[in-house]
């Protein structure tokens, strides 16, 4: 231990009590049948990982088939209903509801509240969720839709992809749309009017923050997806012509409607990341969020231009110049308030205390592939550019250090952050810190490259390729990456799992966080909290910890940070 | 608590006075990294292919730019997370600075993003007209050329137009103007999968579809255009140098074998391009005499109706 105070301060005393009423009913209806926001938030957090390693799963097989050209592991038929698959698992069944899942949890805690607003939404919406994963899945049993996760008629339509499973996915669409909707609605009802005395919108979390605006962005962009994918099934099933260019339908009209949707759906995936890192960040640094006003302005900028540049993914479409120039310099602006983001989030770690846990090594990871990320945009955006790079490798490194790098790692960081409110007990620290970093590894080896396979001319979606074309290293390299990758996200799976029995237990305030969540028991119970402190700050819990330090004038330990924050 | 403000103050005068230092030093420091990233983007693995196009080598200097300053960026972004998490480890600072922002810094450093779309911004439309429009045939080319008023078109007016035609999963290109309206009337020559064309002329490409979305796209001769059914696009390249041959693929998903629907371009001179065209006429009307021959065999064994049918 080194000569700080800071890992000594006193716990709070924390006034909660587990109501007991004796269960009458088997355990499993127990869970079947709750409205509790934490055990349907830990139900979605359960069910997404289960889909994330499915999604994995056929990533790997894909990265497989790739690894040596002219390989014949996969035919293109499957390997199109892999494509598919995977991209429409990992935002529809994955990402989506995993943020749902931590929303659920840790929205009614972190503003002071002993549930959501409407509790049976709440239930409704995770079934709807499930339902739509095993209509989804279902296909496997017949024949998986195989037109990518865009869906882009005339390929969708019944006379190329006549198979039930182009209607299984519009199915998904809509069932996991409505889950989504609901949700969205619970959540803004919940953070409108259920927050504790004092917490004013200048005093509300930074999470809570980009969670409202996650709910807000779906209810805005998820109608028109579901408008889309109801013309897709009455074209494909009753006679209309919407798509059907032979009518004088438009192929370009499903292109706008659905990245009318899908961009702003991008923003839905990564802003609960990004306020997951601005809760991270100051608890592991010691040091207040740099810029708060800022970061949470900058959400609201984000979500209004996320809904004004859709057209960027259609810069080789039919479409006039001067929308091109638009698209161009609206999606440039969106990188303002992003960089605004990171370098808040760089200015947090200036000058701070750094602790450096298995979360904290994920949120710095974020940044540094994020801001990959963010930089690859800039080239996307900038249309002539577009013209070389749109719908080749370049782009699925581009959106993979986005999504993959940016929201995967910022889970990452919230799963290892919450774990022990959640649980009840700590992750294996070191576990976490090497699957930090075969994690981090194996993500760069996998998608880095890809950027010189777009760079030279290797189209996107292909199952094989010929010899000669330049591409065979950087194809063999990505997929030795990928299986690294996929060794340090079972290492941290693992870790979950093991941690769930064999952890060290936390007590309710293991990292001396910031927010009002560690200000009752891990796991807490059913009720929350018994008394809801009034709200003073961004900071109620540490406003409370130099409270009870001031009054008490004596220094406890606390939950048992201290045995592996290494002061 | 007063004693704080006036530490916080005096570490904002110092760096203050530091940051002139610090611009003095960053300043040129970035212009070399810039310089020195913008000059490496020519190796192999990171730019695009340029040279064989005007077009195409316009596309890939505006890349190596940006390039530049999104290594810079990286660079001083990174470097400045790396140098904190190396200094500020809790065991090297135990008591962090508690501070909540500096709108100054904050405008300032929002206003520097701007500046650099700004730039971006600005240097794309220099760029564009060199990309879009295309240039005048070379004078030795004239003989392949017909005019035509269909965008796009050099000044001259003076250009060569080939239709391109996707459908799952091959190219058919057609030689000549009028190539999309009145291709089987004119019996005009045509080919599957590999384009031959004339150097230093001026090529017109008309992008279409006959089943699903595909996307045209050669990147040594520019970017990519979908080929969408129901609507025309256009592109044009010039190629600058003969007896090349280009490879390029659909790039949209079109179905199974999206990934066999691949392209070639062969660059000829014009007067091996002119014997080609001529036979390959030659070639169609041949074929077309024997299709013909058979057609009235048919007939007359009656398995072919007069209209035509089986």
């Amino acid at each position: 231990m080194s000569t700080t105070d800071h890992a000594l301060r006193p716990v709070p005393q924390i006034l909660v009590h587990e109501v007991h009423r004796p269960r009458k009913t088997k355990l499993w209806l127990d869970w079947v049948l709750t409205t509790d926001h934490k055990k349907i938030g830990i139900m979605y957090l359960v069910l997404t990982f289960v889909f994330f390693l499915l999604g994995g799963v056929e990533a790997l097989l894909m990265r497989s088939q790739l690894a040596v050209p002219n390989n014949t592991l996969i035919s293109g038929e499957h390997y199109n209903q892999l494509l598919t698959l995977h991209g429409t698992t990992m935002i529809f069944l994955f990402v989506v509801p995993v943020m749902a899942g931590f929303g659920n949890y840790f929205v009614p805690l972190m503003i002071g509240a002993r549930d959501m607003a409407f509790p049976r939404l709440n239930a409704l919406s995770f079934w709807l969720l499930l339902m739509g994963g095993i209509v989804f899945y279902a296909t496997l049993f017949y024949q998986p839709p195989q037109a990518g996760w865009w869906s882009y008629p005339p390929l969708s339509s019944t006379q190329y992809s006549p198979s039930g499973g182009q209607d299984a996915w519009i199915f998904l669409i809509h069932l996991t749309g409505i889950s989504s909707i609901v949700g969205a609605i619970n959540f803004y009802v919940t953070i409108a009017n259920m927050r504790a005395p004092g917490m004013t919108w200048g005093r509300l979390p930074l999470f809570i923050w980009s969670i409202l605006i996650y709910a807000v962005l779906l209810i805005i962009a998820l109608p028109v997806v579901a408008a889309a994918v109801t013309m897709l099934l009455t074209d494909r099933h009753f006679g209309t012509h919407w798509f059907d260019p032979t009518h004088h339908g438009s192929p370009v009209l499903w292109e706008n409607l659905f990245w009318f949707f899908g961009h702003p759906e991008v923003y839905i995936m990564i802003l609960p990341g990004f306020g997951i890192i601005s809760e991270v960040l100051p608890v592991f640094a010691r040091k207040p969020i740099f810029g708060y006003k800022a970061i949470a302005a900058s959400t609201i900028v984000i979500a209004f231009l996320s809904t004004l540049v859709w057209a960027h993914h259609l810069f080789t479409a039919p479409m006039p110049l001067v929308v091109l120039g638009f698209f161009m310099l609206s999606s440039f602006l969106i990188g303002i308030p992003t960089g605004v983001k990171i370098f808040n989030w760089t200015a947090t770690l200036w000058r701070g205390s750094l602790v450096m846990t298995a979360s904290m090594m994920y949120a710095i990871g974020f940044l540094i592939v994020f801001l990959i990320g963010g930089i690859t945009g800039i080239f996307l955006a900038t249309f002539p550019v577009d013209w070389q790079l749109n719908d080749t490798y370049f782009v699925v490194a581009h959106f993979h250090y986005v999504l993959m790098g940016g929201a995967v790692f910022a889970i990452m960081a919230g799963t290892y952050y919450w774990y022990p409110k959640m649980t009840g007990r700590l992750c294996n620290e070191r576990l976490g810190k090497v699957s930090f970093w075969v994690t981090f590894i194996g993500f760069n080896a996998t998608f880095f490259v890809q950027h010189a396979l777009g760079l030279s001319g290797m189209p996107r979606r292909i199952y094989t390729y010929q010899p000669g074309m330049g591409w065979s290293t950087y194809n063999l390299i990505s997929s030795i990456g990928s299986y690294i990758l996929a060794i340090g996200i079972l290492m941290s799976v693992y870790n979950f799992l093991r941690s769930y029995k064999h952890g060290k237990i936390a007590g309710p305030d293991p990292w001396k966080g910031n927010t009002l969540e560690w200000y009752t028991t891990s796991p807490p119970p059913v009720n929350n909290f018994d008394v809801i402190p009034r709200v003073r700050s961004v900071e109620p819990m540490r406003d409370i910890r130099l409270e009870v330090e001031a009054q008490t004038g004596r220094l406890q330990k606390t939950g048992g940070s201290e045995q592996f924050a290494r002061v | 608590m007063r004693r704080a403000v006036t530490f916080v103050r005096a570490l904002l005068s110092a760096a203050r006075r530091n940051g002139v230092r610090i611009l003095a030093l960053a300043g040129p420091l970035s212009v070399g990294v810039y310089l020195a990233a913008a000059q490496s983007a020519s190796a192999a693995c990171c730019t695009l292919k340029s040279g064989a196009s005007p077009n195409a080598t316009s596309i890939a200097t505006l890349y190596d730019i940006i390039f530049g300053m999104a290594v810079v960026v990286f660079l001083g972004v990174m470097s400045f997370v790396l140098y904190s998490v190396w200094k500020f480890r809790a065991h090297k600072n135990p008591v962090a600075l508690q501070i909540h922002g500096n709108t100054r810094l904050e405008l300032g450093l929002t206003l520097g993003a701007a500046l650099i779309l700004v730039v971006i911004a600005t240097v794309t439309f220099i760029k564009l007209p060199s990309i879009v429009n295309p240039p005048n045939s070379d004078a030795s080319a004239s003989a392949v050329l017909s005019a035509s008023l269909t965008a796009p078109t050099p000044p001259s007016g003076q250009k060569l137009t080939i239709c391109v035609t996707g459908r799952q999963f091959i190219w058919r290109y057609t030689y000549g103007a009028g190539c999309n309206k009145a291709a089987w009337q004119d019996r005009l020559p045509y080919s599957y999968q590999e384009m031959v064309v004339p150097a230093g002329v001026t090529v017109d490409l008309l992008i279409q579809s006959s089943d699903v979305i595909h996307a045209w796209w050669i990147p040594a001769l520019g970017g990519k255009v979908d080929a969408v059914p129901g609507f025309t696009t256009y592109t044009w390249f010039k190629a600058l140098h003969a007896n090349e041959l280009y490879h390029g693929q659909c790039a949209q998903l079109c179905g199974t074998e999206h990934a066999f629907m691949t392209a070639l371009v062969k660059v000829v001179t014009p007067r091996q391009y002119t014997a080609w065209i001529a036979q390959q006429r030659q070639l169609v009307s041949q074929q077309n005499a024997q299709v013909g021959q058979i057609r009235q065999y048919l007939a007359k064994q009656g398995i072919l109706s007069s209209s035509g049918n089986f």
